[in-house]
């Protein structure tokens, strides 16, 4: 190994409680650069904003001068209160290098950035950067994250110590492939070497099978791995620490609920483990230990273990030498910083020499001990996305993830599973499957769990026949088994007279929600119970939940943590409740539509408010966010943001208040119930809320405000829509209130169409009419952002889409300042913003979507769509115009320190700042990457710049895997023909000396139109079910890119710009399948493409000008 | 949860008292109450003789999951292969939340069938971080687990004034030969041995002579290559004729170079033996994840325990032995090594079971002195005793 930073790996006995304290800290480290994870996407989301923010915590806490670079300016870590520099800008090598360039950094930290980091700091090293400009890296060395990255290496590696790894063959042609799996037997996993998540990986029972994998995988990745698969065997993990002096520890170990088989981010996870003997929990922890040694991580690492469910044998599946996905979920579980820790030993303290932070007075060098079980499942949104298969397997498909504390399985089970949608009761089944069952059981989709649910409670299956299918461990089914017998339990029970107490108490013990045992009674019974019934009923017994304390130690020392949890299962509470302190709902789940932006809110209302001298509650549930740390805020409820919930909290708590209008849709949507049973709201009541959420009492009070929408109508049947429809003209939008991320929101083109349409959208709101309104079409979007204080607007911001209205606007390209509108226009948008404010007396945040309409004469503007409450944008206008809107919905709120209201879009800022979204189509495999009113979205990136051009440039750079095409290489043309669009984009294009391909003569000669005479336009072969062929065929042709302007959603998967699509995102090409964003970027291609090439073949390393960071930008170091 | 069940309630003397269910045997259980934040090995706990007559409070809330293996299956070395004795040794058990339905490849029975069987009481449906928040601020208390059977209660007993070494030490030595290639003899003074520390050392080639713990290991210790002592339930001071016999081996020129190894109870014998006192800490420590630092290396090691009297460090005359680990959370002492002798001790268990493996090496580090001893001894004929005790008729499993 290579000399290490660390001058001494030899232990003395410096710990932090001895007089012998005395750190040996890495030596002539003052700047360190810290590299983000980028926009998130699926397999690497919020969980690296919380791993990178405790990273800076814990270098500002050394005095070191941070210097970050993250283009996802909605997290956290991108704030001045923690890094002293921020870049916003595009994580790669290239960019890095040019920070390293201008920055001179002493050190740089490469594993609190998830996969993107580590691969950028191996290519770094290869390039010879870090040599170069004599960068330390922090940590674990760059030596052992190849070795655990290459699976080669890492196999050898693992042989010298005598730890089993799945026998694992590198092939790199289809051939190879079949032979190794001959050699492995079947069924065989395969695996993409460097890929997170699992990318590219797949089962294969057979050698026809194998062919058609190994050929898909191929295409993403030059070397694929061929292993015996051991599905069916238990997986379980470890987190690993280890120092600069040998020091190891296991922080916490957790076993998979799914059997192995399912990634392990889309497992269901139980932490620590439960059905381990110590025999096997200490033969796998000792084997981690020995595995982090032998690689000579500095830091933070996860081993991920097959362990044979009736014997002693196992495999090591994996080893992240970085902070991941579970490593954030094993802090939150345990209370252990794993990432502040790591930072910390990266800098060269040993384990003895940190506190626990949690006890203050015990040591770090420990490992947990939890006298609780948590519960994690994760999220997944694919009934978003078109043609995509629905099966989980080895690469991860799932958006976000939920956390839950119990002090049983049932409890932490329940609780969780209504934290992944409140539109789960908790364990229960689905009549979804049919005939299916059998086979949902034994290859599970992402609706397992309710198939298990459906068998146990309905389909009278037994847990042996379960557990034969699924191989689920049987001791988690007869867990299920205790609430399938309650359900029974409770359905007996006719009227809350006759409801035991005795028996309200054991159904609480075991998770039931009020709402859950309401419905259940009312099942065989006239009692008609709604949960309010219950609660009441519950109250007036004296059963209330219990608050327990995560403190790392089972109690053992006494932790003065805030870091709390209710439960059911006690008879004593940890805590006494005399602070009075104000409840802030955090966000809940991650999910296609509600993200880390929201997590950005929650944190900053609760320093605002903590900053104004308030005790703050925050309750949230979700282990990838900062708002989750207990050092954030007073106290920390890792709860249920369910009315019960958080309606129990506000009780025991005494609470002053309750803010819900900065966790997204997700808390408000339980406002009215928390007002109704007497909590204080902060800001806007939410009875005006409801008055804005409800389409129709929204749309009349704009009538009367005089503020114009698009024509609307309420549906209450089909006929009645059909009318209307007719009578606007089509295309319309249908959608049901209530929306959230436009979920069975749809533009709706034809007579037949709406018939079809209607059906749906009924089916996922009946408690809300459907409301239909007049699409228009090629009509700007423009959102405002505000926040007003007793109906008089404080600040606001108006960002213009790039797209037009049609578009998601959580999938849409925001542009602030916005660059095409009059002044007049910002005047009447501001105009509308103050009206609205008043008339809804609103105070806090709001949003607004509105519509510039230019059909007729005189431009008009109509909004769309409003909410009352924090928006997705708001980190981004504050970051932006260097104003925390959140600060100033804070000071609202408590109507302390209001201050003066101030036009901020009349004020000159001398950059432009775009945002636009992240993708993760790559991993939704067979979905159609097209953009409509469904948001698609998993992240956002942004970037500034001189203008709107060189902003945009910079932002789509910042987005994950994007290549910019270089000439002379060639772009793939196709789709919508009946508009300019592409026509225009390939005549910017072809001039640059770009090669212009398409698939069909029609489309050629569309093209021709538009590129110079003297421009080839080619037409090459476009075998559509051949993706081997098609690969070679991209290749051959040097295909870069592709613009394909989607009309439509593909209607099947023989559409050759489905195909086209489709194929673009498989070999990770930049896809433009949007006029007005092709457009743009056709644009910014022809500014700044060739000042890239020049940049690129100059021997210098020449910094372009969109390398500043953000203070540079705007002036000052806000936030 | 069975239809029929039992109600309990345990309770604590002058303390709180919790309603449960009784999982257990049908009947009161009074002892020491003692908690271990240990999250897997019960039954690896309740078979340890360290936990003599005491009250197990797990604060682990889930029990029972993986069942309880075999207690009749044995290894090749002839030892017990899932038990640390034959036997439970707890008189009760105290859980928030029992398994009813186990599931595990090694399991023969669940918890509760083992427990009737065994006569321990056990109670499920107890805030048992609450018994320990108690217990952690009133120090180890008595308590008592109270079945519903309509009998009255038991009174509390101090199980610690009873001499609880000598009720689970070996009443006869027995024998347990080495696994392949015996290298060399152990004499083991058995306080209340765990099996895997047999294990520990058959498995590294000793041959191991079990001997009831106020054996007068002077008059044979010369045969072998060197001696331990082991762990053992209840107060150190109780012990005195094993102190005595220590003495004699820590004093004598003749033992000069004999190795000697002590761990828990042994750990606190040689302590006294050279003149220390021990103290009954306030609640003991008993988990899996306790730091102890290498005071010789600087190292830090994640350690096994199970003790409720520590050696008081001030207390050691000059010259004899130095502090060798210490408790990084509480500053307690962990382990000593004597000033010339190859004698060391541990208060923390490297050989687990339950518990972190990562000690394990100070086994190889008693057996580095043996070899020594071995190798000195050989170039020495004077001192050279041939081993003769009649170990072919010896027992070959503890004797009650």
């Amino acid at each position: 190994m290579s000399s290490s930073i660390y001058e001494s790996t030899v232990p003395t006995t410096s710990a932090f409680n001895t007089a012998n304290y005395n750190p040996q800290l890495v030596k002539g480290v003052e700047s360190v650069l810290v590299i983000g994870s980028g926009g998130l996407s699926i397999g690497q989301a919020g969980e690296f904003d919380y791993s990178g923010s405790q990273a800076i915590k814990a270098l500002k806490e050394a005095n070191k001068r941070t210097i970050l670079i993250n283009p996802n300016i909605a997290t956290n870590q991108t704030s001045h209160s923690l890094a002293d520099e921020i870049y916003y800008l595009p994580v790669t090598p290239e960019y890095i290098t040019y920070i390293i360039e201008r920055e001179r950094p002493d050190a740089i930290l490469l594993t609190f950035g998830g996969q993107t980091a580590l691969n950028c700091g191996v290519a770094l090293d290869r390039m010879g950067v870090l040599t170069k400009y004599n960068v330390k890296v922090l940590g674990t060395p760059i030596k052992t994250l190849e070795t655990s990255e290459d699976r080669d290496l890492f196999s050898q590696a693992l042989k010298e110590i005598n730890i089993p790894t799945a026998e694992s063959f590198a092939c790199e042609t289809i051939d190879e492939a079949l032979i190794a799996a001959e050699r492995v037997n079947y069924p065989v996993i395969v695996r993409s070497a460097y890929a997170l998540g699992g990318l590219g990986s797949g089962f294969a029972n057979n050698e026809a099978e194998m062919k058609q994998l190994a050929a898909q995988a191929l295409s993403l990745s030059p070397q694929i791995l061929v292993e015996k698969s051991l599905k069916g065997w238990k997986e379980v993990e470890y987190e690993v620490v280890r120092d600069r002096v040998d020091n190891c520890i296991t922080v916490c170990n957790m076993e998979n609920f799914d059997a192995l088989g399912v990634h392990t981010g889309d497992s269901i996870v139980f932490a620590p483990s439960q059905t381990l003997s110590d025999e096997e929990y200490h033969m796998l922890r000792t084997a981690a230990i020995k595995i982090i040694r032998h690689l000579g991580v500095v830091g933070e690492c996860n081993v991920q273990y097959a362990l044979q469910p009736d014997g002693l044998d196992y495999r090591v599946i994996e080893v992240n030498a970085r902070l991941s996905r579970s490593s954030a979920l094993a802090s939150k579980a345990t209370g252990y910083p794993l990432a502040y820790t790591a930072a910390k030993i990266a800098l060269g303290y040993t384990l003895p020499e940190l506190p626990n932070p949690v006890t203050k007075t015990t040591v770090a060098n420990f490992e947990p001990s939890l006298d609780y079980i948590v519960a994690k499942i994760p999220r997944w949104d694919l009934a978003k996305f078109q043609h995509v298969n629905r099966n989980i397997g080895s690469a991860m498909k799932s958006v976000g993830e939920v956390m839950a504390i119990g002090r049983n399985f049932e409890e932490a089970f329940q609780k969780a599973i209504r934290q992944i949608d409140p539109s789960f009761l908790g364990f229960q089944g689905s009549d979804e499957f049919g005939d299916d069952l059998d086979e949902v059981l034994a290859n599970p989709t992402d609706r397992r769990w309710l198939a298990i649910g459906q068998a146990l409670i309905y389909e009278g299956y037994s847990v042996e026949k379960v557990h034969e299918l699924s191989k689920v461990d049987a001791w988690f089914l007869h867990k299920c088994m205790n609430m399938v017998e309650m359900y029974k339990e409770l359905d007996a029970v006719s009227s809350l007279e006759s409801f035991e107490k005795e028996l309200l108490v054991r159904a609480k013990k075991m998770g039931f929600s009020d709402k859950q045992i309401a419905v259940s009674i009312n099942k065989n019974s006239q009692a008609n119970l709604h949960e309010l019934d219950v609660r009441k009923y519950r109250k007036s017994l004296g059963i209330t939940p219990f608050v327990k304390k995560i403190d790392t130690l089972a109690a053992e020392f006494p932790a003065n943590t805030n870091y709390l949890y209710t439960t059911y299962n006690a008879t004593k509470s940890d805590v006494e409740f005399s602070d009075k302190g104000m409840l802030v709902l955090g966000s809940g789940v991650y999910r296609i539509g509600s993200s880390v932006e929201f997590d950005w809110c929650a944190v900053n209302t609760a320093r605002a408010l903590r900053e104004s001298g308030k005790k703050t509650v925050m309750i949230n549930y979700n282990p990838e966010t900062v708002s989750t740390d207990f050092d954030e805020v007073d106290r920390l409820y890792f709860e249920e943001l369910s009315f019960e919930r958080v309606m129990d909290i506000y009780e025991l708590e005494n609470s002053e208040g309750c803010i819900i209008s900065v966790g997204g849709q997700l808390p408000q949507n339980i406002a009215l119930k928390l007002l109704e049973d007497g909590a204080k709201i902060l800001g806007t009541s939410p009875v005006d809320i409801d008055r804005a959420e409800n389409r129709h009492k929204f749309s009349s009070i704009l009538d009367t405000i005089g503020v114009d929408q698009p024509e609307w109508s309420e549906l209450s049947s089909v006929a009645e829509a059909k009318e209307f429809s007719n009578s606007v003209g089509y295309p319309v939008l249908i959608r049901p209130s209530y929306v959230l991320s436009g979920a069975a929101m749809s533009v709706v083109n034809s007579e037949d169409e709406l018939e079809t349409k209607l059906t749906n959208a009924s089916d996922v709101s009946p408690d809300h009419p459907v409301v239909i309104s007049k699409f228009i079409e090629g009509a700007q979007e423009i959102d405002v952002d505000a926040v007003a204080y007793d109906g008089e607007v404080l600040v606001h911001a108006i960002s213009e889409h790039v797209e037009n209205a049609g578009v998601h606007s959580g999938d849409a390209t925001l542009i602030l300042p916005p660059q095409s509108l009059s002044e007049d226009i910002k005047n009447r948008l501001y105009d509308i913003a103050k009206k609205v404010a008043k008339a809804w007396k609103i105070t806090g945040p709001f949003n607004m979507q509105i519509i510039k309409d230019d059909r007729h004469k005189g431009t008009t503007l109509k909004v769309i769509e409003c909410n009352i409450r924090a928006s997705r944008s708001f980190p981004f206008v504050s970051k932006v115009l260097g104003v925390n809107f959140i600060d100033t919905a804070v000071k609202a709120f408590i109507g302390e320190d209001v201050p003066k209201p101030v036009n901020l879009m009349d004020l000159q800022y001398p950059y432009v700042a775009t945002k636009v979204p992240q993708f993760s189509f790559t991993r939704l495999a067979g979905a159609d990457p097209f953009l409509g009113v469904e948001m698609a979205s998993t992240g956002e990136v942004a970037a500034f710049g001189k203008d709107a051009l060189e902003s945009y440039w910079t932002a789509m750079q910042s987005t994950m895997n994007f290549n910019v095409p270089l000439p002379p290489s060639g772009i793939l043309f196709g789709g919508d023909l009946s508009k300019e669009f592409l026509g225009q984009v390939a005549g910017l294009i072809s001039v640059l000396g770009y090669k212009i391909f398409t698939t069909s003569e029609t489309t050629r000669e569309y093209l021709k139109r538009y590129v110079p005479e003297n421009c080839q336009v080619d037409i090459i072969e476009f075998p559509k079910n051949d993706k081997r062929k098609l690969r070679e065929l991209f290749q051959l042709h040097d295909i870069k890119a592709v613009f394909n302007l989607a009309a439509k959603r593909a209607e099947s998967l023989e559409d050759v710009d489905y195909v086209m699509r489709r194929n673009a995102i498989d070999f990770a090409l930049p896809l433009f399948n949007e006029p007005q964003t092709a457009l743009l970027f056709a644009k910014a291609l022809s500014a700044k493409v060739g000042e890239k090439l020049k940049i690129l073949e100059s021997s210098d390393v020449v910094v372009p000008p969109e390398v500043r960071t953000w203070h540079e930008w705007i002036g000052q170091r806000p936030m | 949860m069975p239809q029929q069940f039992t109600k309990a309630t345990f309770q604590i003397e002058n303390g709180p008292s919790y309603e449960g269910i009784s999982f257990g045997a049908p009947q009161s259980a009074a002892g020491e109450t003692v908690f271990t934040t240990s999250l897997v090995g019960y039954p690896e706990s309740m078979t340890d003789p360290s936990y003599k007559g005491q009250i197990l409070v797990f604060t682990q809330p889930l029990i029972g999951n993986y069942g309880v293996p075999s207690g009749e299956a044995r290894d090749e070395l002839n030892l017990l292969k899932y038990f640390e004795s034959p036997n439970a040794h707890v008189v009760g058990i105290v859980v928030a939340e029992y398994a009813w339905k186990y599931s595990h490849w090694t399991a023969v029975q669940s918890l509760s069938e083992w427990c009737i069987k065994e006569g321990v009481a056990a109670i499920t449906g107890v805030d048992t971080r609450s018994v320990v928040q108690y217990l952690r601020e009133q120090g180890s208390s008595l308590g008592r687990i109270v079945v519903d059977d309509g009998q009255a209660a038991p009174a509390y007993i101090d199980t610690m004034k009873a001499h609880l070494v000598a009720q689970v030490s070996t009443k006869q030595p027995y024998y347990i030969a080495a696994g392949a290639g015996a290298s060399a003899n152990v004499a083991l003074i058995d306080c209340g041995v765990k099996e895997n520390i047999v294990r520990c050392l058959a498995a590294r080639g000793a041959n191991v002579t079990v001997f009831p713990h106020d054996y007068p290991i002077q008059d044979v210790a010369l045969q072998f290559d060197g001696i331990f002592i082991s762990n053992g339930p209840g107060d150190p001071k109780l012990c005195g004729a094993t102190v005595d016999n220590l003495k004699h081996l820590l004093e004598e020129p003749q033992f000069e170079q004999l190795p000697i190894f002590g761990i828990c109870m042994g750990h606190q014998l040689l302590a006294l033996a050279a003149g220390a006192t021990a103290v009954k800490m306030k609640y003991g420590n008993r988990a899996h994840n306790i730091p102890a630092l290498d005071l010789t290396t600087g190292q830090c090691h994640i350690t096994s325990q199970n003790h409720g009297y520590a050696i008081d460090v001030e207390s050691l005359p000059k010259n004899s032995f130095k502090s060798y680990f210490v408790n990084l959370n509480d500053s307690s002492n962990e382990g000593l090594i004597h000033c010339t002798r190859p004698v060391f001790s541990t208060q923390f268990h490297p050989e687990a079971k339950g518990g972190p493996m990562d000690t394990a090496v100070l086994f190889d580090k008693y057996f580095n002195n043996i070899a020594t001893y071995q190798k000195n001894r050989n170039s020495n004929a004077k001192t050279s005793i041939k081993f003769e005790l009649p170990v072919q008729s010896m027992a070959s499993e503890r004797v009650f």
